[in-house]
């Protein structure tokens, strides 16, 4: 596909979806109270647009600053665990064990913990559900080296610190990305649970919910698809800087 | 053993190593001792298992032997030294480096202060040698089996090292590609000067290649049979069908299956 085909063809199928459920909406004759239609969308974007700034900013930087922490920990947990086969055994079976935890449930427990800290709480929750896949592509790559690297450069007498910056850490990166992709999806879900099953004034979450309250249907649609764009342009970014730093491994 | 006092020559006097495993230890080596006079070309076969990676390990200073000493060029290996080159049956590549980028990577930890043009500079004339010019800037996805094994051999050679390892570098590439790459490393030999550790389990290899084939004991090692390969500096890939090499290659098959022992040493060739 040329350049312009992979712009067009999206955007043809995005019109297509809306016109479909533009349709379905007309030919039932549902009220606005039961299923908001896309051209009942705009008014309602425009209607509240300082809120959706705002908010959306909210949930923005509330992503962020968790995944952040993520790929900080992440990495050095990951790091510890690629090098060690003590701390990798020893930490599997209890990462494996917190990442089965459904975080809604986790979510109550730290708005507990943290009452009134509703930015740290949030964060908190963006972290926690998104480090996991950060810190098992980490380790993995660091742990699966071949050991002719090793030995190529070891015998040369290179120290460890430069075999890691040399090859271990750029090797990682592809496996690295991959679980970003994944990460920055999951941060986003976790600031929108503490947003949502914890309202406190903030956030998209908090516009959904508000919109729930006032049964404004055609608003929470509006949220969802303000969200739906938030967690594609922070997918698109993790794309692009993967395309930067590791587009070597894609295969042509 | 004069010629193993300078450069870089290679001796492993009454070397025995053990391996610690949870089993207790486990012996590889028996009071292996060999030579590589400097600039001499070394073949060393034996049974699978038997520990010639672990020789090579040794030489490279990456493992310290039980007991017995190795010395390179006359003084004794106490650690890994920048004077020695590897390459293995894998040819790794950095996948986010071109062919150059590879190739001058040694240089970059034992000749930091090497301009960046005199270590390219460097790398194509080895390209050349392996007859690659012209694939500098490929990268590694892009390259054949034989293709990567030869820019390995470069990356082995690029740091003018003493001693030249290489375990079983051709051993996972098809017959014809094996015998272009013999044909590689015996143009790199009249250009490049090293001493060369070869572990391989081709006799027809060992032959066309080396000056001297060691052949090892079943674990733990020894040094069960030597022999010198009369063939001259200018060998074709034809004279693997003489008579007399067919000869030698039966001789040293013979060498090997006492060394698994699947018989004694005692035993006679029986022609067939
Ligand atoms: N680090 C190690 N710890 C324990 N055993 C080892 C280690 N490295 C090699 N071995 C064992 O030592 C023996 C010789 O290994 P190696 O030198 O690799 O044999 P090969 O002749 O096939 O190259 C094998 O049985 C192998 O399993
Ligand atoms: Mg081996």
């Amino acid at each position: 596909m040329n350049a312009l085909g992979r712009i067009v063809v999206p955007i043809v199928a995005v019109l297509i979806f809306l016109g479909i459920w533009e349709w379905i909406v007309w030919v039932n004759q549902w009220p606005n109270y039961k299923m908001a239609s896309p051209s009942d969308l705009g008014p309602a974007f425009w209607k509240f647009k300082h809120l959706f700034l705002q908010y959306g900013f909210d949930t923005l930087w509330r992503t962020v600053a968790g995944l952040g922490l993520s790929i900080i920990f992440g990495t050095v947990i990951g790091m510890i665990m690629g090098f060690s086969r003590v701390v990798r055994e020893g930490l599997y079976p209890l990462l494996i064990g917190f990442n089965a935890i459904p975080k809604a449930t986790v979510v109550p427990v730290v708005a507990l913990i943290l009452v009134g800290r509703d930015d740290l709480n949030t964060v908190l929750i963006a972290f926690l559900i998104s480090f996991f896949p950060i810190v098992v592509s980490v380790s993995i790559g660091l742990s699966t080296l071949e050991p002719e690297y090793r030995d190529i450069l070891r015998s040369l007498g290179a120290s460890k610190m430069t075999i890691f910056w040399k090859i271990a850490l750029p090797k990682t990166l592809p496996e690295f990305f991959g679980a970003l992709k994944i990460a920055v999806t999951l941060a986003f879900i976790g600031t929108n649970l503490m947003e949502i099953v914890e309202p406190h004034g903030k956030g998209l979450g908090h516009l959904f919910d508000s919109g729930k309250i006032s049964a404004n249907y055609p608003l929470m649609f509006a949220v969802m698809i303000a969200l739906a764009f938030l967690g594609i342009a922070l997918y698109y970014i993790v794309v692009v800087l993967e395309q930067t730093f590791a587009g070597w491994a894609e295969r042509g | 053993m004069s010629g193993t006092q300078e450069g870089g020559g290679i001796a492993l006097r009454n070397v025995t190593h053990f391996f610690e495993t949870p089993d207790g230890p486990f012996q590889v080596l028996d009071d292996f001792t060999m030579v590589a006079e400097v600039g001499s070309f070394l073949a060393l076969v034996g049974p699978s298992g038997c520990g010639k990676s672990t020789v090579t390990r040794l030489v490279s200073g990456l493992l310290t032997p039980s007991s017995g000493d190795i010395l390179l060029g006359g003084s004794l290996v106490t650690g890994p030294r920048p004077n020695v080159g590897m390459a293995f049956q894998n040819p790794v590549m950095l996948e986010w480096r071109d062919v150059v980028g590879n190739i001058i990577l040694p240089l970059e930890i034992v000749a930091r202060d090497m301009p960046q043009k005199a270590r390219v500079e460097r790398a194509r004339e080895l390209l050349e040698l392996v007859s690659l010019s012209g694939f500098e800037n490929k990268r590694p996805s892009e390259l054949s089996g034989g293709m990567r094994q030869r820019v390995s051999l470069c990356r082995a050679l690029v740091h003018r090292p003493d001693v030249l390892i290489l375990d079983e570098p051709f051993g996972a590439l098809d017959a014809f590609t094996r015998e272009e790459l013999w044909l590689v490393m015996q143009s790199l030999r009249k250009k490049e000067q090293f001493t060369c550790l070869l572990i391989t389990h081709d006799l027809r290899e060992s032959v066309f290649l080396s000056d001297e084939v060691l052949v090892m004991s079943d674990r733990p090692a020894r040094l069960q049979y030597q022999t010198t390969i009369e063939l001259g500096t200018e060998r074709s890939l034809k004279d693997l069908y003489s008579v007399e090499v067919t000869e030698l290659l039966a001789h040293l098959r013979h060498q090997i299956e006492v060394a698994q022992g699947r018989i004694g040493s005692e035993s006679q060739i029986i022609d067939s």
